[in-house]
């Protein structure tokens, strides 16, 4: 409660900062008010995972979310958007429990990208670095020209254009 | 949006470890300038200073158009401020699915609380 109370008291308080750190990485920053073991839990298990991931405003569906969390095993999520649907899938290279994940997304077209969380507890919270590493400048380059990786889309060409650039971009796994 | 321009005029001006090229920026904030005219002022020749703006180019803090015989450089931001919009876009996504990890790992935090005390008792 005093956590909550704190936040709303500084705005600028856990913070999402992100940043593209080189030609090829682009990089998300947040601390979570909860030990890493929790924040590890709820990247790790799959029935958790799907709460968070895809973000309600996006007016996608999660059909399903296997997530097989161990070196070699792999994940794979199912999305609806009207009639179609779409699948982000890839394997996991690191699994370090409470303090880094590994994993490659294997469903765009100019290679993979890889993904690495890390998880810092400080205090009985946890700073999340998330970094993608693209396969080339042109990939992310041409996530970047899509233009549609995130915002609230309000159409549904916007729709189908964030869904193309999810999987282009691997942003979504 | 401030600061994320900012990160990405950091990362250009990677491109920009060099004065001259800084000077040429700094010539095309007054107003736009031919190469010729570039090479002329900073006392280069026609291909050295094609090299730098091509830099620059690449970078998407110069854009060129060729008229005739001329080639016209001007300030180039577009790129930046496209990259600077998806970057903000990104972070809004990133933002907004912490915001639901905050919930999901709020809840496993009573629960273990919750669960703890059973324990006790």
């Amino acid at each position: 409660m005093d956590e909550r109370r704190e936040r709303e008291t500084n705005p600028t308080k856990n913070r999402t900062a992100v940043e593209r750190k080189s030609e090829r990485e682009l990089v998300a920053t947040r601390t979570v008010n909860g030990p890493a073991r929790l924040v590890f839990e709820a990247w790790t298990k799959a029935e958790l995972f799907r709460r968070w991931w895809v973000p309600k405003s996006y007016g996608l569906t999660l059909l399903s979310c296997e997530m097989d969390v161990r070196v070699g095993g792999r994940y794979r999520l199912v999305f609806s958007h009207q009639a179609s649907t779409m699948e982000f899938f890839g394997t996991y290279r690191e699994v370090t429990p409470h303090s880094r994940l590994v994993w490659t997304n294997e469903e765009g077209d100019n290679g993979e990208t890889l993904t690495t969380v890390t998880f810092d507890e400080n205090a009985g919270k946890t700073l999340l670095v998330v970094h993608d590493l693209y396969p080339s400048k042109e990939a992310l380059d041409a996530a970047v020209a899509s233009g549609s990786t995130g915002g609230m889309p309000e159409t549904l060409d916007q729709l189908d254009e964030l869904l193309v650039s999810l999987g282009s971009s691997a942003v979504t796994k | 949006m401030v600061q994320y321009c900012q990160t990405r005029f950091d990362v250009s001006f990677g491109a920009l470890a060099d004065a001259t090229r800084r000077g040429v920026l700094e010539q095309l904030g007054r107003a736009d300038a031919s190469i010729t005219a570039l090479a002329e002022k900073f006392h280069m020749t026609l291909t050295g200073m094609k090299k730098h703006v091509g830099v620059l180019e690449q970078a998407g803090l110069v854009t060129t158009e060729k008229v005739g015989r001329v080639r016209t450089c001007k300030l180039g931001l577009r790129g930046l401020q496209e990259e600077a919009a998806w970057i903000e876009r990104y972070r809004q996504l990133w933002g907004a699915r912490f915001d639901e990890l905050d919930k999901v790992v709020e809840e496993l935090k009573l629960k273990e609380k919750v669960d703890g005390r059973k324990k006790r008792t």
